[in-house]
């Protein structure tokens, strides 16, 4: 039974990450129907912007969390200039493609100025681990530190995209671009915050993971960002609860059957269920089945 | 129209022509130097294997062309980058035998790279020395049980590794239940804990499972966490060093305080880094050497390294080192540098006075050597005991 408990936090942990990096896909897909591959590789930035800031600038976590955020929300608006905007009215394909590109274009460019090595965080605090159920369970103060700030920017978002003005605009423009062009909402600023938003939850959760597994590499946002996508979809793309929850799920089920099961298993998994869902309720477990009118 | 049409054609294959002519023009006849290969892991996920290899081979190197050279002609490496990359490592094998034509291949650090093109240096007849390879299967064709030609290492094999940390677990540190945790990925993981469990139930142990990770994994929570659920007295994790300083962090993390161990892989620089000094507390590992040995050879290499790179040369450093010693006294004996003598002078390596050992090769190509124990302390390797072949 602790044991279970155990692989349960461990689950939590990794599925909070898979749930913040949804989130920016979610938002995305939302308001502009693309799939940004190249949103993995804003997390692997975001972690390694974290490094620089904690073993450079040797800052302390919140700032370099902070620092990090800010600087992949401004690479988030840049890639949304310069790689997106000009194909808004272009095929869907032409832009995936684009998308495949930026992806591509981030993970090698890192590679060649930083190289392929993969680099250890700088120990920014000590490592607390937490015995419960009498040394049967263990928390390390890293998990709950994932758990908690994963709480506080859920929260956070939550509240700006229901209660703010900007976020019923996002909503909006989600709904319908033309009529919320029509009420005067400036469209193209309304998709730049949103990537902003998107790729700042990537950085946070890019400089989480580079604390809990103290390692960061240029191709680390690969499997992460496939996973997070499969988090996506599975809830729902486009439906932010969905992403959330999406996350969660994923991470729990890899951590028991990896634990109960072969731990050989744990990547499959989360493409199993991509295969599942699409078979089952391809709109996701939040989504609604749209039905096009003619 | 078509007179434009002719010349460009024209210019092309002019231009190709020269291309071809110039490339073909490096034949290693150029009898200056003699050309050696080195075919190391100077990147990805092992590099700092390839990279203190390569330090130590070039300590040698330039040593013994100071001494005036082998047969009066100076030793050039040309190295390539295999990336710990199989498939990267066979296309370095094959362009340092075919475009820059060695005389010699060193490499590579790891038996799952080196595995890679031992068929191509059997065919193309041009000898492989590894510096670490430990699995067997790298000398001897696991399918004809035949000991390759051409491939050789010097360096102690997996059995004996796995069967020194089985007895020590054993006999010193008196622990009877393990639990192996390897690499599922890489062939020296599998091979050293297959030696490992045999050895240990030989004698007495039992083996409470056997578990797996792949190379790309970096959480090990969840396998962690069912081993722990197990109660072993010991985990062995005969990987490479980046993946076990994730393991033993996070084993440390979830309240696993039982001594761990594992082999040759786990040595480098970068381990403490990754995984901490306190983690790695009670961690023994079995190694090649030890820089702390008291030999007077030892410490001189030691304090040769640290003049030249201004840090302690590790295991592979050594390693690196001893192979151009072995590779030079094969030339020196073959009479000429060329790949089939040197071949045949590489047989019958006997005694020759390395910083790891006297090395001599047996009839499988293998070097007799012992190995030493080492315990982790304060993120530093202290020397625990030292075991004969």
């Amino acid at each position: 039974m602790t044991e279970f408990i155990q692989q349960l936090i461990n689950g939590i942990s990794v599925g909070s990450i898979y749930a913040l990096i949804a989130l920016g896909y979610t938002m995305v897909y939302g308001i502009i129907k693309l799939i940004n591959f190249a949103h993995g590789d804003v997390y692997m930035l975001g972690a390694f912007a974290g490094l620089y800031a904690t073993a450079v600038l040797k800052m302390s976590f919140v700032p370099a969390m902070l620092v990090s955020m800010v600087a992949c929300a401004i690479l988030g608006i840049v890639i949304e200039r310069l790689a997106y905007r000009p194909l808004r009215n272009a095929p869907k394909i032409v832009i995936l493609i684009t998308a495949i590109g930026v992806s591509l274009l981030l993970e090698y460019t890192t590679m060649y100025f930083l190289g392929p090595q993969p680099r250890a965080f700088p120990e920014v605090f000590k490592q607390v681990s937490y015995p419960l159920f009498g040394g049967k369970v263990t928390v390390s103060n890293r998990e709950l530190l994932i758990i908690v700030v994963t709480v506080i920017l859920m929260v956070l978002l939550q509240y700006i995209v229901h209660n703010t003005k900007i976020g019923k605009a996002m909503r909006a423009v989600s709904y319908d671009m033309q009529a919320a062009r029509l009420m005067g909402i400036n469209v193209d600023t309304t998709i730049s915050i949103t990537f902003a938003i998107g790729s700042a939850l990537a950085a946070a959760a890019g400089v989480l993971v580079g604390i809990y597994y103290n390692k960061v590499w240029p191709l680390m946002g690969i499997m992460f960002g496939l996973k997070a996508f499969v988090s996506a979809v599975l809830g729902g793309i486009g439906i932010i609860p969905g992403a959330m929850t999406g996350g969660l799920i994923l991470g729990i089920t890899e951590s028991l059957v990896s634990g109960y099961g072969s731990s050989l298993y744990r990547d499959p998994v989360a493409f199993v269920i991509l295969i599942i869902i699409l078979l089952v309720k391809p709109s996701g477990l939040f989504g609604k089945n749209v039905r096009e009118k003619v | 129209m078509h007179k434009s049409y002719f010349t460009v054609v024209a210019v092309v294959l002019l231009s190709f022509l020269l291309l071809f002519t110039s490339a073909c023009g490096n034949q290693s006849s150029s009898s200056k130097t003699i050309k050696i290969g080195a075919n190391l892991e100077l990147s990805g996920n092992v590099a700092t294997l390839g990279q203190s290899g390569y330090n130590g081979i070039m300590l040698a190197v330039e040593e013994i062309n100071k001494a005036g050279g082998v047969l009066g002609k100076q030793l050039e490496i040309v190295k390539y980058d295999n990336k710990s990359d199989n498939t990267e490592a066979a296309s370095v094998a094959t362009r340092l035998i075919t475009q820059d034509k060695v005389v010699a291949i060193i490499g590579s650090m790891t038996s799952g790279n080196t595995l890679s093109y031992v068929n191509i240096a059997e065919t193309n007849k041009v000898p492989v020395i590894s510096p670490s390879a430990t699995n067997p299967d790298v000398t001897v064709d696991p399918k004809t049980g035949k000991v390759r030609e051409y491939i050789f290492r010097t360096c102690f094999i997996d059995p004996f590794q796995g069967t020194a940390m089985a007895k020590f677990v054993l006999d010193e540190l008196k622990l009877k239940k393990a639990v192996v945790l390897k690499d599922n990925t890489a062939p020296y993981s599998v091979g050293l804990a297959k030696f490992f469990v045999e050895a240990f139930k030989n004698n007495g142990g039992e083996i409470l499972a056997d578990e797996n990770y792949t190379s790309q994994d970096q959480d090990f929570r969840s396998v962690l966490t069912k081993i722990k659920g197990l109660n072993p007295e010991f985990i062995y994790v005969p990987g490479y060093y980046e993946q076990v300083g994730q393991i033993v962090k996070q084993a440390r993390e979830l309240g696993i305080n039982v001594p761990m161990g594992g082999g040759d892989g786990w040595d480098s620089p970068k381990l403490v880094e990754i995984a901490g000094a306190a983690p790695l507390n009670n961690t023994f590992i079995t190694n090649h050497y030890s820089s702390l040995m008291p030999d007077p050879k030892v410490q001189d290499f030691v304090k040769k390294y640290k003049e030249k790179y201004g840090s302690e040369p590790d295991a592979m450093a050594a390693v690196g080192y001893d192979t151009v010693l072995v590779l030079v006294d094969a030339i020196k004996r073959a009479g000429e540098a060329t790949p089939e003598k040197i071949k045949d002078a590489l047989k019958t390596t006997k005694d020759v006075e390395g910083v790891t050992a006297k090395i001599s090769l047996d009839e499988n190509h293998n070097a007799v050597k012992g190995l030493v124990i080492l315990e982790y302390k304060d993120g530093k390797q202290t020397y625990k005991a030292y075991v004969n072949p």
